[in-house]
């Protein structure tokens, strides 16, 4: 494999890291109001993600400096044609970031709900956003051959946007309900597996339709199969969470995003910006791309460098690993006098 | 205004705004690291209860300056589009490697950090906040080596296929001295940051109490006591380092942007020696370097550009010419230089701004310093000030390093304009790599898209900051509120159950709320 393909699997296995991990506090953020009826529920479904969110977004910007490390070319057609709507995003993620932090730093209940608000405000925005955004760079922007948006500021929000957007927050809100399920205990615990038996089908649809459509363009035999294997999984989530079985439903849940992830830019390789004027003004890998001193001297750095990521971010995973429940004596469900003191 | 000034305000705004909280992050953060590890050292609740009240102000701050920061990831892309294609091979992976090996570190050990209270041992968590820290000092590191690396570009040769530099000494781009000598000084300056605010706050609650009558002797007196001190030093070491490295820095500018320095200093003409302004008056603004006229010291310009009171300083006018000859004296006729194609160049950045930014620099610096002699002479051997101008002016004057940084980084960024990747004089003319600002901006965004976003930017940054003060400014005024300084029942000494327990009514938050020891959720 050359180092521009290598890189182009680095970015999307970025990419869907991010989908994958912040997908799911994206989606307990967007739950909030949908299952979080009182207040100890909210609190309760925030603390679920305090932990983690900062360190899940930093797969965003890792995956955005990627781009623009091994692809610059790519970055700068991509994110120029979407102007107003990355700049959009960048507000989600901006007041969502501040909620988070500020909203346990002054104590009234006005306060509080603002500051929730917020936080459901910016995670969907930017959930919509990135979806939307990766939705048009692998179904299509209108770029013209020097690789500049044609039409006006929202020329680059189409149909194919749209889909990437709802896709994206469709899946977190499951995913979000599928890891409350996991992570919490009592009546959060209920009504996120009510939630996601109910809509776990139906949320998967423009995911798959999105993958699926990528797929009919330029897809392969390798590709086809992935979506075949996204599909099955939507199928053994939905069972798995129809039977309270949380673990398998989340593992394959999480393959549901895999998979998709894989077809989509498995099916769009060597593509990185797929043009919706004219397939010759498409931006392939090979001229977006960094010279291979670059990319060996990143290569190295990652190589050495995502190991030592992955191990201390699953540590703090299995450090804030224990269910969590509402209840101020107890707040985590199986945790013994020595693990609270310890 | 053309759609390159809008970005150009853009990029300036957010980027001054961003560069309040890294200081404050970076400098806070290596004190915070002393206090935590004294606290799991010692045993003493002094060192807990600064490492707590601190840590505070410490995330609130923080959490501000990595959402600001994703603006600025963000924004070359967005905006300067002709920018990252030409600077991609060398900037992007800069970017990319700060993203990777320092902010995956700073945000999943701070999130430890945060909820690990009495949940991990003691060490182990004393370790995420050293692991937290290290990693937004690396973070820092890497980008301004990516800022020094248009300041000062090393480690490239031009590909003459695409016109574009091309990376081959990575190792070179890493250590250049341009970046060494940024990093230290900007390192020193974010301490001199946050040990004003210890200073500031610190005398303002030790006056407070001290009018209020309550006791010297206890755990609250001494966190605040004990802030002034450490503020204090640290002030002043990092002054005398900001010192030396800002000399050294200044040296090497002398070297590699000639311009920024004499425009710096007004200095018209060459001259040996050269001597060193200390006011100018006159129309600066006019940007003719004739229309100024300075109070002088004789020869000490020599001195600070080149350590003798002999060698001549080359002069704004000179160097306009000498540029002129070798980078031209108009832009090209060429579209991809919107408004300015064919425009004559000037290679003066703007005389008002890098003269007065520099200034201020260094009239804040003093200031700051001065404070911190102040705290530490007003509070020696546990004597307490009742100055109210002593007092209240160490508290306005939390704001001068602050300013100091800003108008730091106002004058290397304004001082190397016309260029935004300026070229390296120790390489050949005709190999040397540099890049016009006019040429970076995005040609497919509309000055009305920036627009937009510049003022939806400034109007949530402002409203941003207005919340991030009142915060601030209200965690402060309560204070350290236990006042014995003994353990709050129910609470083991080591350890926070607090942090993980979500408050099930509004009764167990308020009472949470009357404790310094209640964190996070």
């Amino acid at each position: 494999m050359d180092l521009q393909t290598l890189w182009f699997a680095a970015v999307a296995v970025l990419w869907t890291g991010f989908l994958l991990l912040e997908g799911f506090d994206f989606g307990v953020a967007a739950l909030l109001p949908v299952i979080g009826r009182r207040p100890a529920d909210r609190h309760l479904m925030l603390r679920s993600i305090g932990p983690l969110w900062d360190g899940n977004e930093v797969w965003l910007i890792t995956a955005a400096g990627a781009v623009f490390a091994a692809f610059p070319g790519w970055y700068a057609t991509w994110l120029p044609a979407l102007y107003l709507p990355f700049v959009l995003v960048l507000f989600g993620l901006i007041i969502r970031a501040v909620a988070f932090e500020w909203r346990h730093s002054h104590h009234t209940e006005q306060w509080d709900s603002t500051w929730t608000n917020v936080i459901v405000t910016g995670s969907l925005i930017a959930a919509l956003g990135v979806g939307a955004a990766l939705g048009g760079t692998t179904l299509g922007l209108p770029i013209d051959g020097d690789g500049i948006r044609v039409g006006g500021a929202f020329a680059g929000v189409t149909w194919s946007a749209l889909l990437g957007g709802v896709a994206v927050l469709a899946y977190s809100m499951v995913h979000g309900a599928v890891f409350l399920a996991l992570k919490t205990e009592g009546p959060v615990r209920l009504a996120a597996r009510a939630f996601a038996r109910r809509w776990s089908l139906v949320a998967a649809v423009p995911l798959l339709a999105w993958a699926g459509l990528v797929q009919l363009r330029e897809g392969t035999a390798v590709t086809a199969v992935l979506w075949l294997v996204a599909a099955l999984a939507v199928l053994v989530a939905w069972a798995s969470i129809r039977v309270d079985r949380e673990g398998p439903a989340f593992s394959a849940w999480a393959v549901v995003m895999l998979a998709s992830a894989a077809t989509i830019f498995g099916a769009v390789y060597p593509v990185v910006v797929v043009s919706s004027i004219d397939p010759a003004f498409d931006v392939t890998i090979a001229e977006a791309s960094v010279s291979d001193y670059t990319l060996t001297v990143m290569t190295w750095a990652a190589g050495i460098g995502l190991p030592i990521v992955l191990g201390y971010q699953a540590w703090t995973y299995w450090v804030f690993r224990k269910r969590l429940t509402a209840d101020p004596e107890t707040p985590h469900a199986d945790a013994t006098e020595e693990q609270v003191r310890a | 205004m053309d759609v390159l000034d809008v970005a150009r305000w853009q990029f300036g705004i957010t980027t001054v705004y961003h560069f309040m909280m890294v200081p404050l992050t970076i400098g806070l953060g290596i004190l915070l690291v002393v206090m935590h590890t004294m606290w799991v050292r010692t045993d003493n609740p002094e060192w807990l209860r600064m490492t707590r009240f601190w840590g505070r102000i410490y995330l609130i701050n923080f959490v501000l300056g990595v959402a600001t920061g994703l603006v600025q990831e963000f924004q070359f892309g967005l905006a300067w589009s002709e920018y990252s294609r030409f600077v991609g091979d060398v900037f992007g992976s800069l970017l990319a490697l700060e993203a990777l090996l320092a902010f995956f570190l700073e945000s999943t050990f701070l999130g430890l950090w945060i909820f690990g209270w009495g949940r991990i041992p003691k060490k182990v968590h004393l370790a995420a906040l050293w692991a937290a820290v290290i990693g937004s000092i690396v973070s820092a590191y890497f980008i301004i080596a990516a800022n020094s690396w248009m300041q000062h570009p090393v480690g490239v040769v031009t590909n003459d296929a695409t016109g574009r530099p091309e990376q081959v000494d990575f190792l070179a781009v890493l250590t250049n001295n341009t970046a060494i000598a940024a990093f230290s000084h900007t390192i020193v300056g974010a301490l001199m940051v946050a040990a004003a605010l210890l200073v500031g706050i610190g005398l303002w609650h030790l006056r407070k109490r001290r009018l209020a009558g309550l006791s010297p002797e206890d755990v609250d007196h001494s966190v605040w006591r004990r802030s002034v001190r450490i503020g204090g030093f640290a002030s002043l070491i990092a002054f005398v380092l900001v010192a030396v490295t800002g000399d050294y820095q200044a040296k090497l500018m002398y070297q590699q942007q000639p311009l920024k320095m004499s425009s710096a200093e007004a200095l018209c003409e060459t001259e040996a020696p050269a001597p060193f302004s200390v006011f100018a008056f006159g129309k600066l603004g006019s940007n003719e370097c004739d229309d100024v006229h300075s109070w002088t010291v004789p020869a000490l310009l020599s001195y600070l550009a080149h350590g003798d009171f002999e060698t001549a300083v080359p002069g704004v006018n000179q160097l306009q010419e000498e540029y002129a000859a070798a980078y031209g004296a108009t832009y090209p006729d060429d579209p991809s230089f919107g408004d300015k194609a064919g425009e004559p160049i000037d290679y003066t950045p703007l005389l008002a701004v890098t003269y007065w930014n520099f200034r201020l620099m260094i009239g804040m610096g003093m200031v700051s310093a001065g404070v911190a002699a102040y705290a530490l002479w007003a509070t020696r051997r546990g004597r307490v000030p009742t100055s109210r101008i002593g007092v209240y002016g160490s508290l306005l004057a939390v704001g001068a390093p602050f300013v100091a940084n800003a108008s730091g980084w106002i004058f290397t960024e304004m001082g190397r304009q016309p260029f935004v990747v300026y070229p390296n004089p120790d390489v050949p003319r005709e190999e040397q790599v540099y890049f016009f600002t006019a040429q970076a901006v995005s040609p497919g965004v509309s000055a009305a898209e920036v627009w937009t976003s510049l003022i939806a930017l400034t109007l949530v940054y402002g409203a941003l900051a207005v919340v991030e003060l009142w915060l601030i400014v209200n965690f402060v005024r309560r204070g350290v509120t236990t006042s014995d300084g003994a353990p709050t029942p129910g609470h083991t000494p080591d350890g926070d159950p607090d942090a993980d327990v979500t408050p099930g009514s509004a009764s167990t938050r308020r009472a949470d709320d009357d404790d310094v020891l209640s964190f996070a959720y």
